[in-house]
């Protein structure tokens, strides 16, 4: 299968190689890169991914810039025809301020920037980033942001609830995220937003040394789910 | 003409910058400080005539994000804005 998957690069992205290196780690297939000055994304998209990192050095709020950017235009028209997007990091603050997702990310209740590796618990397993996962089920990925305090008001946190929106949640919630949300889908469950960083638990040779393999399955489930569509 | 625009977290969004600040002013040992909540002043020389409006626009989809932050604009120099700045 020829899976079109393309990651956008911001000035002060900095995980834009990880999420290419793990897209075709799993796929087998070299991502595209995309610049954010450039205004089309390739054409016949599969996948979209917008890295971790610092864009344009989080001047104003962190994705604030980003959102603005051509690209961002680019990526809204693709996800509003259906095209997967998927956000992690400084990319699920990019997707919430530009209106993709419900919410905002604010500091860390703490103060503190956070940097290990999270326990995260499985919440909707019917989307197509995570219909293999089992309800409830733990995965274990690396965190490292400054910035990752989800906030919505209580009418958004409900309907993201009642709608099973809520992807995964902090098992131990250390940025203080509103009802441990670490992970929120769209309506349609074709935006995947979250803090925690997949692309970084990829391969067996990390188990001892970094994250693990658990963020692997994210891709997995988004490689199945396409193939099978 | 002149303008300064204010933003700040809204009522009841929870503002840990602004606590950690008001612990340091406690360490410090500046006494009966109730509540520190820090926000951020954007000033911009823009076209006479520019309108509310459009700087409203400015806010909504860039200076501010209005899912926690709220924002007034003021006239520094005298010239009237078209409408009162408060957008709460």
């Amino acid at each position: 299968m020829g899976f079109r998957a393309a990651v956008v690069t911001f000035p002060g992205s900095n995980c834009d190689r990880d999420m290419a290196r793990a897209l075709e780690a799993v796929s087998g297939v070299p991502a595209m890169r995309v610049w954010h000055g450039e205004s089309e994304l390739p054409d016949r998209l599969d996948f979209v991914a917008l890295p971790g990192g610092f864009s344009y050095g989080d001047y104003l709020r962190a994705g604030a810039m980003a959102a603005n950017s051509p690209i961002l235009r680019a990526v809204i028209a693709a996800s509003g025809r259906g095209v997967p997007v998927l956000g992690v990091c400084n990319g699920f603050q990019v997707l919430t301020e530009s209106g993709l997702l419900p919410g905002a990310l604010m500091r860390n209740a703490g103060q503190r920037f956070i940097c290990r590796t999270a326990t995260l618990t499985v919440g909707n397993t019917s989307s197509l980033f995570t219909a293999g996962f089992e309800p409830g089920e733990r995965l274990r990925v690396p965190i490292a942001h400054h910035d990752g305090n989800y906030f919505a008001d209580d009418d958004t946190l409900d309907r993201l609830e009642g709608e099973d929106r809520v992807a995964f949640r902090y098992q131990d919630n250390r940025n203080g995220s509103r009802r441990d949300i670490a992970g929120i889908l769209s309506a349609n469950g074709r935006v995947l937003g979250m803090m925690p960083h997949p692309e970084r638990a990829i391969e067996p040779a990390a188990v001892e040394t970094m994250g693990g393999t658990d963020g692997r399955r994210v891709f997995e489930n988004v490689l199945g789910a396409l193939t099978n569509a | 003409m002149k303008v300064r625009i204010l933003v700040r977290l809204k009522p009841g969004v929870l503002d840990p910058q602004g606590r950690a600040v008001h612990h340091s002013l406690d360490g410090l040992g500046f006494e009966g400080v109730e509540n520190v909540r820090i926000g951020r002043v954007i000033e911009m020389d823009v076209a006479d005539g520019t309108s509310e409006d459009t700087l409203r626009q400015m806010c909504d989809q860039l200076l501010a994000n209005t899912v926690i932050e709220e924002y007034t604009i003021q006239s520094l120099d005298g010239q009237p804005l078209d409408r009162s700045g408060e957008n709460v």
